[in-house]
Protein backbone atom coordinates (compact mmCIF):
# COMPACT_ATOMS: atom_id res chain seq x y z
CA UNK A 1 0.00 0.00 0.00
CA UNK A 2 1.18 3.84 -1.08
CA UNK A 3 2.56 5.84 1.47
CA UNK A 4 -0.36 8.16 3.06
CA UNK A 5 -0.43 11.46 1.21
CA UNK A 6 -1.69 12.96 4.39
CA UNK A 7 -0.85 12.17 8.32
CA UNK A 8 -2.19 14.19 11.24
CA UNK A 9 -1.05 12.28 14.72
CA UNK A 10 -2.39 13.90 17.79
CA UNK A 11 -3.37 17.40 16.63
CA UNK A 12 -4.83 19.54 19.18
CA UNK A 13 -6.33 23.27 18.77
CA UNK A 14 -7.52 25.64 21.80
CA UNK A 15 -9.06 28.74 21.34
CA UNK A 16 -7.99 30.40 24.81
CA UNK A 17 -7.96 27.88 27.16
CA UNK A 18 -11.06 25.97 25.50
CA UNK A 19 -9.58 22.58 24.14
CA UNK A 20 -12.11 22.43 20.46
CA UNK A 21 -9.59 19.50 19.05
CA UNK A 22 -7.90 16.66 21.67
CA UNK A 23 -5.61 15.11 19.79
CA UNK A 24 -6.69 13.25 16.69
CA UNK A 25 -5.12 11.24 14.58
CA UNK A 26 -6.15 10.54 10.59
CA UNK A 27 -5.05 10.05 7.34
CA UNK A 28 -5.19 10.77 3.64
CA UNK A 29 -4.90 7.84 0.90
CA UNK A 30 -3.47 9.13 -2.48
CA UNK A 31 -6.29 9.53 -4.75
CA UNK A 32 -9.12 8.92 -2.04
CA UNK A 33 -11.85 11.17 -0.85
CA UNK A 34 -11.86 11.58 2.63
CA UNK A 35 -14.91 12.61 4.79
CA UNK A 36 -14.44 14.26 8.17
CA UNK A 37 -18.43 14.33 9.43
CA UNK A 38 -19.66 15.72 12.87
CA UNK A 39 -22.09 18.43 14.19
CA UNK A 40 -21.65 21.61 14.42
CA UNK A 41 -18.81 22.95 16.56
CA UNK A 42 -17.60 19.56 16.46
CA UNK A 43 -13.68 21.09 15.50
CA UNK A 44 -13.99 20.39 11.62
CA UNK A 45 -13.28 23.21 10.18
CA UNK A 46 -11.08 24.02 13.23
CA UNK A 47 -9.02 20.80 12.00
CA UNK A 48 -9.28 22.40 8.11
CA UNK A 49 -8.05 25.40 9.49
CA UNK A 50 -4.85 23.80 11.43
CA UNK A 51 -4.24 22.05 7.92
CA UNK A 52 -4.30 24.81 5.75
CA UNK A 53 -2.25 26.93 8.31
CA UNK A 54 -5.04 29.25 8.90
CA UNK A 55 -4.45 28.76 12.19
CA UNK A 56 -2.03 27.81 14.62
CA UNK A 57 -2.06 23.87 16.04
CA UNK A 58 -1.77 23.43 20.23
CA UNK A 59 0.21 20.26 19.49
CA UNK A 60 0.48 17.21 17.20
CA UNK A 61 2.48 16.86 13.85
CA UNK A 62 1.39 16.76 10.57
CA UNK A 63 3.25 15.08 7.86
CA UNK A 64 2.26 16.05 3.74
CA UNK A 65 4.63 13.67 1.82
CA UNK A 66 6.79 12.66 4.42
CA UNK A 67 7.11 16.16 5.48
CA UNK A 68 6.13 18.18 8.85
CA UNK A 69 4.22 20.67 7.62
CA UNK A 70 2.86 22.52 10.68
CA UNK A 71 5.44 25.28 10.70
CA UNK A 72 5.15 26.72 7.51
CA UNK A 73 4.12 30.51 7.20
CA UNK A 74 0.66 30.27 5.03
CA UNK A 75 1.28 31.47 1.73
CA UNK A 76 3.58 28.66 1.49
CA UNK A 77 1.43 25.87 1.39
CA UNK A 78 -0.47 26.47 -2.23
CA UNK A 79 3.24 25.92 -3.84
CA UNK A 80 3.42 22.78 -1.82
CA UNK A 81 -0.12 21.28 -3.52
CA UNK A 82 -2.08 21.91 -0.83
CA UNK A 83 -5.56 23.71 -1.42
CA UNK A 84 -7.92 25.00 1.00
CA UNK A 85 -11.25 25.88 -0.28
CA UNK A 86 -12.58 27.58 3.01
CA UNK A 87 -16.20 27.55 4.58
CA UNK A 88 -18.09 30.74 3.32
CA UNK A 89 -16.23 30.61 -0.21
CA UNK A 90 -14.06 33.45 0.22
CA UNK A 91 -14.12 34.65 -3.33
CA UNK A 92 -13.29 38.11 -4.23
CA UNK A 93 -16.15 39.99 -4.06
CA UNK A 94 -14.67 42.93 -6.16
CA UNK A 95 -12.75 40.91 -8.79
CA UNK A 96 -14.09 39.12 -12.03
CA UNK A 97 -14.55 35.36 -12.07
CA UNK A 98 -11.57 35.19 -14.57
CA UNK A 99 -9.54 37.24 -12.07
CA UNK A 100 -10.30 35.24 -9.17
CA UNK A 101 -9.56 31.87 -11.03
CA UNK A 102 -6.04 33.23 -12.04
CA UNK A 103 -5.76 34.24 -8.77
CA UNK A 104 -5.55 30.60 -8.46
CA UNK A 105 -3.02 29.96 -10.11
CA UNK A 106 -1.22 33.06 -8.25
CA UNK A 107 2.13 31.13 -7.72
CA UNK A 108 2.44 29.24 -11.18
CA UNK A 109 4.13 30.99 -13.57
CA UNK A 110 3.70 28.42 -16.65
CA UNK A 111 1.61 31.06 -18.69
CA UNK A 112 -0.29 28.32 -21.52
CA UNK A 113 -0.38 25.72 -19.36
CA UNK A 114 -2.65 28.81 -16.92
CA UNK A 115 -4.71 28.99 -19.86
CA UNK A 116 -5.39 25.84 -20.46
CA UNK A 117 -6.45 25.33 -16.93
CA UNK A 118 -9.14 27.93 -17.68
CA UNK A 119 -10.41 26.51 -19.83
CA UNK A 120 -10.81 23.03 -18.09
CA UNK A 121 -11.93 25.07 -15.35
CA UNK A 122 -14.70 26.52 -17.91
CA UNK A 123 -15.67 22.70 -19.31
CA UNK A 124 -16.00 21.89 -15.76
CA UNK A 125 -18.28 24.80 -14.76
CA UNK A 126 -19.80 26.48 -17.81
CA UNK A 127 -21.71 28.80 -15.34
CA UNK A 128 -18.79 30.19 -14.56
CA UNK A 129 -17.58 30.94 -18.26
CA UNK A 130 -21.19 32.43 -18.84
CA UNK A 131 -20.12 34.97 -16.12
CA UNK A 132 -16.25 35.02 -16.50
CA UNK A 133 -16.61 39.17 -16.74
CA UNK A 134 -18.43 39.55 -13.67
CA UNK A 135 -17.75 40.60 -10.47
CA UNK A 136 -17.41 37.70 -8.62
CA UNK A 137 -20.24 39.26 -5.33
CA UNK A 138 -22.73 39.32 -7.66
CA UNK A 139 -22.80 35.83 -8.45
CA UNK A 140 -25.04 33.73 -6.61
CA UNK A 141 -24.59 31.20 -3.71
CA UNK A 142 -24.00 27.88 -5.35
CA UNK A 143 -21.85 29.90 -8.25
CA UNK A 144 -19.44 31.30 -5.58
CA UNK A 145 -18.85 27.68 -4.00
CA UNK A 146 -18.06 26.61 -8.05
CA UNK A 147 -15.69 29.41 -8.42
CA UNK A 148 -13.68 29.02 -5.06
CA UNK A 149 -13.82 25.24 -5.87
CA UNK A 150 -12.49 26.51 -9.31
CA UNK A 151 -9.85 28.79 -7.91
CA UNK A 152 -8.90 26.03 -5.72
CA UNK A 153 -8.18 23.48 -8.72
CA UNK A 154 -6.00 26.41 -10.74
CA UNK A 155 -3.50 25.89 -8.18
CA UNK A 156 -3.02 22.39 -9.85
CA UNK A 157 -2.72 20.79 -6.01
CA UNK A 158 -2.02 17.12 -4.80
CA UNK A 159 -4.56 17.61 -2.00
CA UNK A 160 -7.71 19.77 -1.91
CA UNK A 161 -9.33 20.49 1.55
CA UNK A 162 -13.15 21.37 1.38
CA UNK A 163 -14.85 23.30 3.84
CA UNK A 164 -18.81 23.01 4.02
CA UNK A 165 -19.37 23.18 0.53
CA UNK A 166 -23.01 22.84 1.40
CA UNK A 167 -23.38 25.28 3.94
CA UNK A 168 -26.01 27.88 2.96
CA UNK A 169 -26.88 26.72 -0.60
CA UNK A 170 -29.76 25.87 -1.98
CA UNK A 171 -30.39 21.75 -2.22
CA UNK A 172 -30.30 21.78 -6.07
CA UNK A 173 -27.33 23.56 -5.67
CA UNK A 174 -25.73 21.09 -2.87
CA UNK A 175 -26.35 18.43 -5.37
CA UNK A 176 -24.80 20.28 -8.37
CA UNK A 177 -21.55 21.04 -6.34
CA UNK A 178 -21.35 17.59 -5.04
CA UNK A 179 -21.48 16.58 -8.72
CA UNK A 180 -18.38 18.41 -9.54
CA UNK A 181 -16.88 16.78 -6.07
CA UNK A 182 -17.43 13.86 -7.60
CA UNK A 183 -16.09 14.60 -11.08
CA UNK A 184 -13.21 16.32 -9.61
CA UNK A 185 -12.39 12.90 -7.44
CA UNK A 186 -12.92 10.46 -9.98
CA UNK A 187 -10.21 12.32 -11.88
CA UNK A 188 -8.04 11.19 -9.64
CA UNK A 189 -7.76 14.03 -7.14
CA UNK A 190 -6.91 13.61 -3.46
CA UNK A 191 -9.58 15.49 -1.42
CA UNK A 192 -10.57 15.67 2.84
CA UNK A 193 -14.12 16.76 3.08
CA UNK A 194 -15.02 18.60 6.34
CA UNK A 195 -19.16 18.17 5.73
CA UNK A 196 -22.02 18.60 8.32
CA UNK A 197 -24.34 17.03 5.65
CA UNK A 198 -23.05 13.20 6.50
CA UNK A 199 -24.97 11.66 3.86
CA UNK A 200 -24.00 13.70 0.61
CA UNK A 201 -20.25 13.48 1.93
CA UNK A 202 -20.23 9.80 3.02
CA UNK A 203 -22.07 9.07 -0.56
CA UNK A 204 -18.76 10.59 -2.63
CA UNK A 205 -16.09 9.64 -0.17
CA UNK A 206 -14.18 6.02 0.28
CA UNK A 207 -13.82 6.43 4.20
CA UNK A 208 -14.90 8.33 6.79
CA UNK A 209 -13.79 10.11 10.06
CA UNK A 210 -17.07 10.69 12.73
CA UNK A 211 -16.16 13.73 14.89
CA UNK A 212 -17.43 14.65 18.41
CA UNK A 213 -16.65 17.23 20.51
CA UNK A 214 -13.35 17.98 19.38
CA UNK A 215 -12.43 13.88 19.09
CA UNK A 216 -12.60 11.04 16.11
CA UNK A 217 -14.98 8.86 17.62
CA UNK A 218 -15.63 6.11 15.26
CA UNK A 219 -13.63 5.54 11.31
CA UNK A 220 -14.28 3.41 9.03
CA UNK A 221 -15.45 2.98 5.05
CA UNK A 222 -18.06 4.96 4.00
CA UNK A 223 -20.43 2.61 2.93
CA UNK A 224 -19.93 1.05 6.56
CA UNK A 225 -20.78 4.20 7.98
CA UNK A 226 -23.65 4.86 6.18
CA UNK A 227 -24.60 1.64 7.61
CA UNK A 228 -23.69 2.00 10.89
CA UNK A 229 -26.99 2.54 13.12
CA UNK A 230 -25.16 5.31 15.63
CA UNK A 231 -24.28 6.95 12.54
CA UNK A 232 -27.99 6.44 11.20
CA UNK A 233 -29.17 7.60 14.23
CA UNK A 234 -26.91 11.02 14.94
CA UNK A 235 -26.33 12.31 11.18
CA UNK A 236 -28.67 11.06 8.95
CA UNK A 237 -31.72 11.77 10.35
CA UNK A 238 -32.84 7.81 10.47
CA UNK B 1 -12.43 85.62 -17.89
CA UNK B 2 -9.00 85.44 -17.92
CA UNK B 3 -8.67 85.40 -13.98
CA UNK B 4 -11.22 82.59 -14.22
CA UNK B 5 -9.12 80.63 -16.63
CA UNK B 6 -5.67 81.76 -14.77
CA UNK B 7 -7.04 79.92 -11.51
CA UNK B 8 -7.79 76.80 -13.51
CA UNK B 9 -4.66 76.55 -14.87
CA UNK B 10 -3.04 77.17 -11.23
CA UNK B 11 -5.76 74.54 -9.85
CA UNK B 12 -4.75 71.73 -12.51
CA UNK B 13 -1.11 72.18 -11.45
CA UNK B 14 -1.91 71.69 -7.49
CA UNK B 15 -4.69 69.19 -8.36
CA UNK B 16 -2.29 66.76 -10.40
CA UNK B 17 0.10 66.93 -6.92
CA UNK B 18 -2.33 66.71 -4.14
CA UNK B 19 -3.67 63.79 -6.64
CA UNK B 20 -0.06 61.63 -6.56
CA UNK B 21 0.12 62.31 -2.78
CA UNK B 22 -3.26 61.12 -2.18
CA UNK B 23 -2.77 57.94 -3.80
CA UNK B 24 -0.71 57.36 -1.33
CA UNK B 25 -2.85 57.77 1.50
CA UNK B 26 -5.58 55.82 -0.47
CA UNK B 27 -3.31 52.95 -1.33
CA UNK B 28 -2.74 52.31 2.16
CA UNK B 29 -6.00 52.76 3.67
CA UNK B 30 -7.35 50.53 0.72
CA UNK B 31 -5.18 47.38 1.78
CA UNK B 32 -4.67 48.13 6.25
CA UNK B 33 -7.62 50.47 6.49
CA UNK B 34 -4.62 52.92 7.94
CA UNK B 35 -5.01 56.46 7.92
CA UNK B 36 -0.65 57.03 7.06
CA UNK B 37 -0.53 60.56 8.46
CA UNK B 38 3.64 60.35 8.18
CA UNK B 39 2.69 60.31 4.32
CA UNK B 40 3.09 64.16 3.66
CA UNK B 41 6.66 64.29 5.79
CA UNK B 42 7.58 61.00 3.12
CA UNK B 43 6.96 63.76 0.40
CA UNK B 44 8.79 66.26 2.13
CA UNK B 45 11.57 64.38 2.41
CA UNK B 46 11.29 63.66 -1.27
CA UNK B 47 11.03 67.99 -1.56
CA UNK B 48 14.37 68.31 0.30
CA UNK B 49 16.28 65.15 -1.14
CA UNK B 50 15.58 66.46 -4.64
CA UNK B 51 16.18 70.16 -3.97
CA UNK B 52 19.78 69.49 -2.81
CA UNK B 53 20.90 67.28 -5.07
CA UNK B 54 19.24 69.89 -8.00
CA UNK B 55 21.35 72.58 -5.79
CA UNK B 56 24.23 70.80 -5.85
CA UNK B 57 24.24 70.06 -10.07
CA UNK B 58 22.33 73.58 -10.54
CA UNK B 59 26.10 75.08 -11.66
CA UNK B 60 27.02 71.57 -13.32
CA UNK B 61 26.05 72.95 -17.16
CA UNK B 62 24.03 70.20 -17.14
CA UNK B 63 20.25 70.56 -19.22
CA UNK B 64 17.75 71.79 -16.25
CA UNK B 65 15.76 68.83 -17.32
CA UNK B 66 18.16 66.03 -16.74
CA UNK B 67 18.99 67.75 -13.47
CA UNK B 68 15.28 67.67 -12.28
CA UNK B 69 15.79 64.05 -13.55
CA UNK B 70 18.84 62.96 -11.37
CA UNK B 71 17.00 65.04 -8.50
CA UNK B 72 13.99 62.58 -8.46
CA UNK B 73 16.55 59.54 -9.29
CA UNK B 74 18.10 60.58 -5.67
CA UNK B 75 14.85 61.48 -3.73
CA UNK B 76 12.76 57.75 -5.13
CA UNK B 77 14.88 55.28 -3.46
CA UNK B 78 14.89 57.59 -0.10
CA UNK B 79 10.94 58.05 -0.19
CA UNK B 80 10.54 54.36 -1.09
CA UNK B 81 13.27 53.71 1.63
CA UNK B 82 11.65 55.77 4.45
CA UNK B 83 7.91 54.32 3.55
CA UNK B 84 9.48 50.63 3.83
CA UNK B 85 10.82 51.33 6.95
CA UNK B 86 8.07 53.29 8.25
CA UNK B 87 5.88 50.55 7.60
CA UNK B 88 8.13 47.75 9.39
CA UNK B 89 9.10 49.21 12.37
CA UNK B 90 5.83 51.54 13.48
CA UNK B 91 2.78 49.50 12.00
CA UNK B 92 3.57 46.04 10.88
CA UNK B 93 4.20 45.37 15.20
CA UNK B 94 0.57 46.56 15.55
CA UNK B 95 -1.55 44.84 12.87
CA UNK B 96 -3.73 43.44 15.21
CA UNK B 97 -3.58 46.00 17.45
CA UNK B 98 -6.98 48.47 18.04
CA UNK B 99 -7.10 50.91 15.46
CA UNK B 100 -5.94 53.71 17.63
CA UNK B 101 -2.93 52.30 18.38
CA UNK B 102 -1.82 52.69 14.64
CA UNK B 103 -2.91 55.90 14.43
CA UNK B 104 -0.93 57.60 17.08
CA UNK B 105 2.30 56.36 16.08
CA UNK B 106 1.42 57.22 12.41
CA UNK B 107 1.49 61.22 14.18
CA UNK B 108 4.40 60.09 16.03
CA UNK B 109 6.11 59.05 12.97
CA UNK B 110 5.15 62.05 11.73
CA UNK B 111 6.86 63.63 14.39
CA UNK B 112 9.89 61.99 14.34
CA UNK B 113 10.28 62.24 10.55
CA UNK B 114 9.76 66.47 10.76
CA UNK B 115 12.41 66.56 13.56
CA UNK B 116 15.02 64.25 11.74
CA UNK B 117 14.34 66.54 8.43
CA UNK B 118 14.86 69.44 10.87
CA UNK B 119 18.46 68.17 11.93
CA UNK B 120 19.36 67.08 8.50
CA UNK B 121 18.06 70.72 6.61
CA UNK B 122 18.01 73.17 9.24
CA UNK B 123 14.85 75.67 10.40
CA UNK B 124 15.02 77.99 6.94
CA UNK B 125 13.58 77.74 4.21
CA UNK B 126 15.65 76.40 1.14
CA UNK B 127 14.87 77.92 -2.63
CA UNK B 128 15.13 75.28 -5.59
CA UNK B 129 17.28 76.19 -7.95
CA UNK B 130 15.57 78.00 -10.97
CA UNK B 131 16.79 75.02 -13.12
CA UNK B 132 13.72 74.03 -15.50
CA UNK B 133 11.98 75.92 -17.74
CA UNK B 134 9.57 79.18 -16.36
CA UNK B 135 9.21 80.25 -19.47
CA UNK B 136 5.39 81.59 -19.82
CA UNK B 137 3.31 81.24 -22.35
CA UNK B 138 0.39 83.24 -22.79
CA UNK B 139 -3.34 81.96 -24.01
CA UNK B 140 -6.67 83.79 -23.78
CA UNK B 141 -4.82 86.34 -20.94
CA UNK B 142 -4.33 83.31 -18.53
CA UNK B 143 -0.27 82.18 -18.31
CA UNK B 144 0.88 79.10 -18.04
CA UNK B 145 4.73 78.02 -17.87
CA UNK B 146 6.69 74.43 -19.37
CA UNK B 147 7.15 73.40 -15.80
CA UNK B 148 3.32 73.41 -14.84
CA UNK B 149 2.71 71.49 -18.43
CA UNK B 150 5.54 69.05 -17.11
CA UNK B 151 3.88 68.90 -13.67
CA UNK B 152 0.23 67.82 -15.19
CA UNK B 153 1.91 65.49 -17.93
CA UNK B 154 4.10 63.66 -15.76
CA UNK B 155 1.44 63.18 -12.99
CA UNK B 156 -0.99 62.03 -15.43
CA UNK B 157 0.81 59.67 -16.96
CA UNK B 158 2.11 58.29 -13.43
CA UNK B 159 -1.72 57.77 -12.33
CA UNK B 160 -2.34 56.33 -15.95
CA UNK B 161 0.96 53.40 -14.88
CA UNK B 162 -0.52 52.67 -11.40
CA UNK B 163 -3.69 52.50 -12.95
CA UNK B 164 -2.20 50.13 -15.65
CA UNK B 165 -0.73 48.13 -12.42
CA UNK B 166 -3.51 47.84 -10.72
CA UNK B 167 -5.97 46.61 -12.68
CA UNK B 168 -4.26 44.48 -15.73
CA UNK B 169 -1.31 42.72 -13.78
CA UNK B 170 -0.79 39.66 -11.75
CA UNK B 171 0.84 42.00 -9.10
CA UNK B 172 -2.18 44.77 -9.08
CA UNK B 173 -4.82 41.49 -9.16
CA UNK B 174 -2.99 40.11 -5.81
CA UNK B 175 -2.91 43.45 -4.23
CA UNK B 176 -6.49 44.14 -4.81
CA UNK B 177 -7.13 40.27 -3.49
CA UNK B 178 -5.12 41.42 -0.62
CA UNK B 179 -7.43 44.64 -0.07
CA UNK B 180 -10.17 42.71 -0.27
CA UNK B 181 -9.30 39.89 2.03
CA UNK B 182 -5.62 38.93 3.10
CA UNK B 183 -6.59 35.57 4.72
CA UNK B 184 -7.68 34.30 1.88
CA UNK B 185 -5.35 35.85 -0.36
CA UNK B 186 -2.47 33.92 2.01
CA UNK B 187 -4.63 31.24 1.16
CA UNK B 188 -3.98 31.40 -2.87
CA UNK B 189 0.66 32.00 -2.05
CA UNK B 190 0.18 35.62 -2.30
CA UNK B 191 2.94 37.08 0.73
CA UNK B 192 0.76 39.54 2.05
CA UNK B 193 3.73 41.37 3.76
CA UNK B 194 5.48 41.96 0.93
CA UNK B 195 2.28 42.96 -0.64
CA UNK B 196 2.08 45.85 2.01
CA UNK B 197 5.56 46.74 2.07
CA UNK B 198 5.00 47.43 -2.14
CA UNK B 199 2.28 49.62 -1.42
CA UNK B 200 3.94 51.65 1.07
CA UNK B 201 6.71 51.32 -1.50
CA UNK B 202 4.68 52.81 -4.50
CA UNK B 203 2.87 55.07 -2.58
CA UNK B 204 6.21 56.69 -1.52
CA UNK B 205 7.67 56.73 -5.10
CA UNK B 206 4.76 58.74 -5.83
CA UNK B 207 5.39 61.06 -2.76
CA UNK B 208 8.68 61.75 -4.02
CA UNK B 209 7.85 62.63 -7.49
CA UNK B 210 5.04 64.75 -5.64
CA UNK B 211 8.02 66.92 -3.25
CA UNK B 212 9.89 67.51 -6.50
CA UNK B 213 7.08 69.15 -8.57
CA UNK B 214 5.90 71.02 -5.09
CA UNK B 215 9.11 72.68 -4.69
CA UNK B 216 9.75 73.34 -8.30
CA UNK B 217 6.22 75.11 -8.99
CA UNK B 218 7.17 76.95 -5.84
CA UNK B 219 10.55 77.09 -5.72
CA UNK B 220 11.33 76.40 -2.12
CA UNK B 221 11.31 73.20 0.76
CA UNK B 222 11.13 73.36 4.38
CA UNK B 223 11.21 70.70 6.74
CA UNK B 224 7.31 71.98 7.88
CA UNK B 225 6.02 71.57 4.19
CA UNK B 226 4.98 68.03 4.77
CA UNK B 227 1.75 68.72 7.12
CA UNK B 228 -0.37 71.08 5.61
CA UNK B 229 0.41 69.38 2.16
CA UNK B 230 -0.31 66.11 3.51
CA UNK B 231 -3.77 67.24 5.40
CA UNK B 232 -4.75 68.40 1.95
CA UNK B 233 -3.89 65.45 -0.18
CA UNK B 234 -5.60 63.86 2.77
CA UNK B 235 -9.04 65.48 2.29
CA UNK B 236 -8.38 65.16 -1.31
CA UNK B 237 -8.52 60.99 -0.70
CA UNK B 238 -11.66 61.86 1.42
CA UNK B 239 -13.39 63.64 -1.19
CA UNK B 240 -12.78 61.31 -3.69
CA UNK B 241 -13.54 58.46 -1.45
CA UNK B 242 -10.98 56.73 0.49
CA UNK B 243 -9.38 53.38 -0.77
CA UNK B 244 -10.89 54.53 -4.20
CA UNK B 245 -7.95 55.08 -6.69
CA UNK B 246 -10.07 56.79 -9.17
CA UNK B 247 -11.41 58.65 -6.31
CA UNK B 248 -8.23 59.78 -4.93
CA UNK B 249 -7.35 61.36 -8.28
CA UNK B 250 -10.32 62.98 -9.03
CA UNK B 251 -10.30 64.10 -5.34
CA UNK B 252 -7.04 65.60 -6.03
CA UNK B 253 -7.92 67.51 -9.15
CA UNK B 254 -11.59 68.87 -7.79
CA UNK B 255 -9.44 69.96 -4.36
CA UNK B 256 -6.50 71.91 -6.45
CA UNK B 257 -9.86 73.05 -8.61
CA UNK B 258 -11.88 74.39 -5.79
CA UNK B 259 -8.49 75.90 -3.68
CA UNK B 260 -7.61 78.26 -6.41
CA UNK B 261 -10.55 79.86 -7.72
CA UNK B 262 -11.75 79.89 -4.01
CA UNK B 263 -8.33 81.81 -4.09
CA UNK B 264 -8.98 83.71 -6.90
CA UNK B 265 -12.64 85.10 -6.31
CA UNK B 266 -12.55 85.18 -2.21
CA UNK B 267 -11.68 88.90 -2.03
CA UNK B 268 -14.72 89.94 -4.71
CA UNK B 269 -17.30 87.90 -2.57
CA UNK B 270 -16.12 89.52 0.41
CA UNK B 271 -15.32 92.74 -0.81
CA UNK B 272 -11.60 92.26 -0.15
CA UNK B 273 -12.10 92.04 3.45
CA UNK B 274 -10.30 88.14 3.50
CA UNK B 275 -7.57 87.86 0.48
CA UNK B 276 -5.78 84.91 -1.45
CA UNK B 277 -3.98 83.94 2.08
CA UNK B 278 -6.98 82.11 3.08
CA UNK B 279 -6.25 79.89 0.14
CA UNK B 280 -6.04 76.96 3.35
CA UNK B 281 -9.31 77.66 4.37
CA UNK B 282 -11.07 75.83 1.74
CA UNK B 283 -9.25 72.33 1.81
CA UNK B 284 -11.08 72.35 5.11
CA UNK B 285 -14.13 73.43 4.34
CA UNK B 286 -14.55 70.74 1.78
CA UNK B 287 -13.49 67.88 4.20
CA UNK B 288 -16.33 69.30 6.58
CA UNK B 289 -18.74 69.15 4.10
CA UNK B 290 -17.68 65.80 3.12
CA UNK B 291 -17.41 64.05 6.19
CA UNK B 292 -20.70 65.58 7.13
CA UNK B 293 -22.36 65.02 3.80
CA UNK B 294 -20.84 62.27 1.90
CA UNK B 295 -18.16 60.29 4.10
CA UNK B 296 -17.96 57.40 1.55
CA UNK B 297 -16.71 60.50 -0.88
CA UNK B 298 -17.86 61.31 -4.26
CA UNK B 299 -16.63 57.95 -5.99
CA UNK B 300 -16.23 55.60 -2.99
CA UNK B 301 -18.13 52.97 -2.33
CA UNK B 302 -19.84 52.23 1.65
CA UNK B 303 -16.23 52.34 4.01
CA UNK B 304 -16.62 49.09 5.75
CA UNK B 305 -15.59 48.98 9.22
CA UNK B 306 -13.00 46.84 9.62
CA UNK B 307 -12.27 44.39 12.26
Amino acid sequence: MAEPLLIVEGLRIAYGGIQAVKGITFHVDPGETVALIGANGAGKTSTLKALARQLDAAGGSVRYQGREISALAPHELVGQGIALVPEGRGVFARLTVTENLEMGAYCRHDKAEIADDLERIFALLPRLKERHGQLAGTLSGGEQQMLAMGRALMSRPRLLLLDEPSMGLAPIMVQKVFEVVQEVASQGMTILLVEQNARLALQVSRRGYVMESGDITLTDAAGTLLDNPRVKAAYLGE
Amino acid sequence: MDIFLQQIINGLVLGSIYALVALGYTMVYGILGLINFAHGEVVMIGALTALTVVKLLAGSGLPGPVIALIGLMAAAPVCMAIGYGIEKIAYRPLRKAPRLAPLITAIGVSIVLQNLAMMVWGRSYHSFPAVLPAEAHEVLGATFTDLQVIIVLVAAGMMAGLLLLINRTRLGRAMRATAENPAIAQLMGVNVNHIISLTFVIGSALAAVAGLMVSANYSIAHYYMGFILGLKAFTAAVLGGIGNLAGAMIGGILLGLIESLGAGYIGDITGGFLGSHYQDVFAFFVLILVLVFRPSGLVGEKVAERA
